[in-house]
Order: structure tokens, then sequence, then C-alpha cells
């Protein structure tokens, strides 16, 4: 898309440019002020769209074989390995990097740190999109999906840990969309609902940090159920909660340096330049806080394996590869983001927030799928499996573009104005 | 000194009782005091220096439980090439192992061992489990959503799923025949078909005591322990065996701790952040803001 604007086509931020002066209608809020036909041709002339359409051309019909074949079907249907990649990526890996929104929340509205401003709808719009996707790949994992409201309105079992998870991940869900809400009602023009929720917005965070906490942490709670099954370097009973939790945090804040460098860099056309200006400066802030909790994180590890009495472990194969995650997952992106903060280098940060979020995504599913049944055998996923955990990532992608490239989260939708400041220049939308 | 009135304190506290109430929810309450089990509660002793490894049980159970027909018939010997476990199309099935200590193959029956605190029970998050008085753990298929954490709790890898079902995939594992013969007093299946009375129903109290006797009357004859015994907080089946029972398949590194006191450290802070947290951050925002504020009340004034 750059390089059709570079090329002097029509791009989608000089449309909207030309469209200035004019109030926005809905070929601005949904065409990005293009006609239907400059549209579409934007959208065949992106290389992008067609890896997408290659990844649903082949994951739609395995998804849709999935709930008429059964997941017998889609899976190995293990009965030793329950759980799989479904759960290992799209539940313990997502949610974790979806902690930005209650972390740039809590930073922006309960800390009063209003200069992290300009990311904090993009904060907000990725722990919502995070979680709502969690809950897309919990519906193709769940033997009845139809039934996901069981633990909340028909047959309650309220001391199991995954019933804590079901209660807030829907609550946290509803803040959510309360919190990412004024976006879309500048959207759409309605300032009332708009004011509505400003009203409640301390409560909302604060309902925020406390259901985060607690889901956080039970994710990892829920693999205390299975004490013999687990790896001991990476189970424990009193501490697995507050790995779990406390590595959100890092991945969270990780996880949208890395959307936010992405949008700065393919999406420049649509961010203002409050967003563009302050970007560097902010992510040398989000460093600050992940080095903190990286940092934290890396000690409690540490703590859980003195006091559990895994040493004997590290000498093991085990040990190697429990010391190569902690290594290359904690350590390296900490070594990192230090760097980054001292010589104030936002590129560097940006490094280390790549490396972080991979050092996560390894640690989850090490956790649920590597060391578990470390005593038995090791289960690799059937192809349909990963085949639908990227079709279901590639829809992740498409709705967070389609969002980003319309409501004012990039980008700011000015009080009292009917039609949004496009403060772009035309030499920006080249960049 | 400020007066605290008593009404004031009353009316705090209650106000704290009710949101940790809300909040905190039995979980905490469930997991303060271990149970050892229903004293009335039947178990079976299953006896390995008994067993000949004829699958009697195995075909017994297919037949109660309406499973459907095996691949393989129930006489069938080769089954013993590798080591099986429960399936949704085998609710128990029986191992053969070849061990240096004794002169004969030894064979193991598994099936649901029905816990005392069952780990599938404490994990399942719409109550479709049930450890019902007379021993036995059952499981109600209609509320069942199908995450499948039973699976991931059960430290003997019991449950089964039936993923071979699009529309209706439920757990499928032994239930001690509870519909059929339990609930009345009668043995399961499997009990009644053993030709070799390897298997004795029973009371779990005077099992134990039985079990005991055994090794105590045949020295030499036993491994000094009944599986199950004090394992994972007990169990209503319960081995003897020949051989230090880790040469037979059995974990023997579970501990006498029921599963779900490893999960109660996590319960015991849930209603502390739940009744903290709020507090805490609205202290954290008002001194963060104080300047702000400040600032606004003089602009006021």
């Amino acid at each position: 898309m750059r390089a059709a604007v570079a090329n002097g086509k029509l791009g989608p931020g000089e449309a909207v440019q030309a469209g200035e002066a004019a109030r926005w209608t809905l070929r601005e809020k949904l065409l990005l002020g293009l006609s239907g036909r400059q549209y579409l041709a934007l959208v065949f002339r992106n290389p992008v769209n067609w890896v997408l359409a290659c990844i649903f051309a082949v994951g739609v019909p395995v998804i849709v074989g999935r709930f008429v074949f059964g997941l017998g079907w889609a899976t190995h249907g293990s009965y030793d390995y329950p759980w799989g990649l479904f759960l290992a990526w799209g539940l313990f890996t997502m949610v974790p990097l979806s902690a930005s929104g209650f972390m740039l929340g809590t930073t922006v509205e309960v800390f009063g740190r209003t200069d992290f401003k300009p990311i904090e709808r993009l904060a907000l719009l990725n722990g919502l999109l995070g979680y709502f996707f969690a809950v897309v790949y919990l519906q193709v994992d769940l033997g009845q999906p139809w039934r996901l409201i069981y633990p909340m309105f028909v047959s309650l079992g309220p001391a199991a840990v995954l019933f804590l998870v079901a209660w807030h991940v829907a609550t946290y869900l509803s803040v959510q969309i309360a919190e990412v809400s004024p976006a879309f009602f500048e959207w759409i023009g309605w300032q009332r609902g708009k004011q509505v929720v400003r009203s409640m917005i301390l409560g909302l965070t604060i309902a925020g940090i406390i259901l985060s906490t607690l889901h956080q942490g039970a994710l990892g709670a829920l693999f205390t159920y299975a004490p013999g099954k687990v790896h001991p370097l990476w189970y424990s009973a009193p501490f697995q909660w507050f790995h779990f939790f406390i590595s959100s945090i890092f991945a969270g804040l990780s996880m949208l340096i890395v959307v936010s460098s992405l949008c700065k860099r393919f999406m420049t056309w649509r961010c203002d330049e409050r967003f563009l200006g302050s970007l560097d400066r902010l992510t040398i802030g989000l460093a600050k806080g992940s080095s903190l909790a990286l940092a934290t994180y890396l000690v409690v590890k540490i703590i859980g394996v003195a006091h559990d009495g895994d040493w004997l472990y590290l000498a093991t194969g085990w040990g190697q590869y429990f010391l190569f995650e902690l290594f290359v997952g904690v350590i390296v992106p900490l070594a990192l983001f230090t760097r980054a903060i001292r010589h104030d280098r936002a590129g560097l940060a940006r490094v280390a927030a790549w490396i972080a979020v991979a050092g996560i995504a390894l640690n989850r599913i090490n956790t649920a799928l590597v060391a578990f049944n470390w005593k038995l055998y090791q289960e690799v996923p059937h192809w349909r499996e990963v085949v639908i955990v990227a079709t279901i990532y590639a829809l992740y992608f498409v709705v967070y573009r389609f969002i980003l490239y319309r409501w004012p989260i990039l980008y700011e939708w000015r009080e009292g104005q009917e039609e949004p400041c496009m403060t772009l220049s035309r030499s920006s939308t080249g960049g | 000194m400020k007066k605290v009135s008593r009404r004031s304190l009353l009316k705090a506290g209650l106000a704290g009782g009710v949101a940790a109430g809300l909040a905190g929810r039995p979980a905490s309450a469930r997991a303060t005091a271990s149970f050892g089990g229903y004293p009335e509660s039947m178990g079976v002793l299953v006896d390995l220096t008994r067993c000949i490894g004829c699958r009697s049980c195995e075909a017994a159970c297919n037949a109660e439980q309406h499973l459907p027909e095996p691949d393989l018939p129930f006489d069938d010997t080769s089954v013993f090439e590798e080591k099986r476990r429960t399936t949704e199309r085998a609710y128990t099935v029986v191992n053969r192992y070849e061990t240096p200590a004794a002169e004969h193959p030894l064979y193991r029956k598994i099936q649901c061992n029905h816990c005392n605190e069952p780990a599938c029970l404490s994990s399942c998050f719409v109550n479709a489990y049930r450890k019902t008085p007379e021993g036995a753990v059952i499981y109600d298929p209609t509320v069942c959503v199908g995450c499948r954490t039973c699976m991931v709790a059960c430290p003997f890898y019991v449950p089964a799923y039936a993923y071979s079902s699009a529309t209706n995939p439920v757990i499928k594992k032994c239930i001690f025949c509870y519909d059929t013969r339990l609930r009345y007093g009668r043995p399961p299946a499997c009990v009644e078909a053993c030709p070799q009375e390897a298997l004795t129903f029973g009371r779990r109290q005077d099992l134990i005591k039985m079990g005991h006797e055994r090794i105590r009357n045949h020295p030499g004859r036993y491994v000094d322990h009944i599986y199950g015994e004090t394992e994972v907080g007990g169990t209503a089946w319960m081995y003897l065996s020949s051989v230090p029972f880790d040469q037979v398949g059995f974990d023997t590194d579970l501990g006498t701790a029921p599963i779900i006191s490893y999960v109660k450290e996590f319960l015991t802070i849930v209603p502390m952040v739940l009744t903290i947290w709020p507090a805490l951050f609205v202290g954290f925002h008002l001194l963060a803001t104080r300047k702000e504020n400040a600032r606004d009340k003089e602009k006021k004034s």
C-alpha cells in the first residue's frame, strides 16, 4: 500500500485528506474516502491481502470441517494431551499478549500519566481484540461451544479455577468493550455515549486491574491441577499464578511496542502527528515498564526453582531447555531493553519487544505442550490444528487492521468538531 | 480520637462481608479442610498376584456400559503387546508387565480409581462431577461444555473424551456401574465377572484392613503398601502388588495430598485481590493525581 501511495496512485490518506473540508460521510468512514472501485483496486494491490486470501482458502474449509466432523478430525484427539495448540496459543499466549489494555489503562487513568494518552487507545484495542479472539480460539477448542454460558447460568462450579477464568474473561471483555467504545462512538458520531463511558472510566479501569490480576494468574493456576504432569521446572504450586501474572505485564507492554511500531511503519497515513511524534518517547516508557516486569519475573522464576528445590533438574536436558527459555525469553530482552533505555534508542527497544513476545509464546507453549506429560511422550499438533490456529490469527489481523484504518485509534478525533482533523501532509503519506 | 460507632463498624463489616461473599466465592471454603471420604463408601481391592490377564472384566464392562464392539475380541491376547489406556470405547483395560522381580508376567487392571477428593470434580467449572456417598465418581454429560480440564487434572489419566462425536462429545469414564449396580448395593460388572477373585468389592474401610491382613499373612508375597490407601487423598479402588508399584505402571510420585491442595495456594489469594485491590488502586490514583486536584481546586476558588 505504501508503494501504491509512493507511485502517485491514489492512497487512502490522500483520499481522506481530500474530503477534509466536508463532513465525513459513510464513504470516508467505511471506504477511506475512495470509491468502491478504487477501494477494491487498493485491496487487490496489497500483497498482504493475497497471503491472507491463501490462508483463508485453506483454513476456512478446515474450520468448517472441525465443526462438521468433530475435534477428532481436526486434532489428534489425544486423551493424554486434552489441550493442544488451540489453547496453548489461542488462550495461554493470546491473553498475556493482550494485557496491554489494563496496563495502559492503569498508567493513564489511575496513575494520571496523561503523556501516555496517544497510545492508550491502541493498548485498549489490542487488549479487546486479543481477548475476543482468545474466546474465538476457545470456541473452536470446546467440545460443545454452544454451552459456553453453562458455567455462568446453567450449572455452576464456583470452586474451579476455570470458573474464575470464564467469569473474569467474560466480565473483562465487557469492561474492555466499554473502554474502547468512545473511539467507536466518535466514529459513528454519537457524543452522548462517549460522555457516559467517560464518567465511568476510573471504575472500569480498576475493575480491569482486579480482573486481569486474577485471570492472568488463574491461567497459570490451571496448571497447578497437574502437579505430576507438568515438568517441575515449569510447575510451581505457590508461584505459578504469579509467574503468569508478572509475565503478562511485559508480554502486554511488548506486544504494544510491536503493534505500534507496525502501525508507524505500515499505516503512517492513518497516524496523526500526536501519535507519530510521541511514539519513540512512549516506546522508551513502555520499555521501562517491561524491563521492570522482566527483572521481577526473572527473580521470581529463580525463587520458584529454589522454593520447590528443583536445582538438580537444571543439570538435565529439561534444565538446559528451561535455561534456554529463560535466557532467550527473559534475559536477552531485559538486557536489550536496559540498553535501549540508557541510550534512548527506541529501535533497539522494538527489537527487544519482538524477542519478549516470542519468549512469552515459548513459555506458554512449553508449559501447556512441551513440558506437559514430560514423563510420557511428546505430542506434535496435527497439521489441521496448525492451519486452524493460523486462520483464526489471520482473521484477528484482518479485524484489527479494519478497525485501525477507520476508528480514531491512531489519530485524534477533535472534540466539538464534526469532521475529524486530518493533520497529514502529503510527504508523510508518502513515507 | 474520632469515635467509631458500633453502627458504622457493623455497616462496614457487613459491606465487606457481602463483597467478599459475592466475590470470594466458596472456592476457599471448600479448600479449607481435607475430606477423608464418606465413611460407608464402597471400594474394590485389586490383587495383582491373582490376576491372570483373561480380560473378562473388560468384556463385562463393555456389555454393562453398552460400549461399541472392540477391534479385537476380548480373548485376543495380542493387545498386551502395547500398554493401553482407557478410551471412549473402553472404560477399563488390562495391561501386562514383564518384571525382573516376578517369574510370571503381572497384569494390572486400569479404570477410574474413584478418588475420595477427585481432581476431576474439583477442576470442573460446571459441577458436572459428583462423588456419591457410595463411593462412585459420576458425571452428568448434559452440562459438560467439553473443556477437558478434568482430563488435565486427573493424576491417573483416566477420563477419555468422545472426540469422534461432532454434535455431542462428552467425557467417557468408568462410573463404578453406579446407575445399574452400585446404587443398589451390588458390585460392579467387572468384579462380578472376575474368575480369579482378583477383585474384591466391599466397604473401603474393610478393604484396607483386608489388604493389610493379606500382606501380614503372606510374608514375602506382597510389597508392604496398598496403592490407593493414601495416594492423592485416598481412592476407592486400591491395589496390592508383589513387585514395586512403579514396575507395573503405577505413578509412585503422586504424594498423599489431594490434587485440590495444590490449587489452594492460588484460590486463597482470590478474595484478597478482590477486596484489597479497589482500595489500593483508588489510593494510588488519589496520590498520583493530588497535585492536579489541588490545582483544580485553586482555579475554582
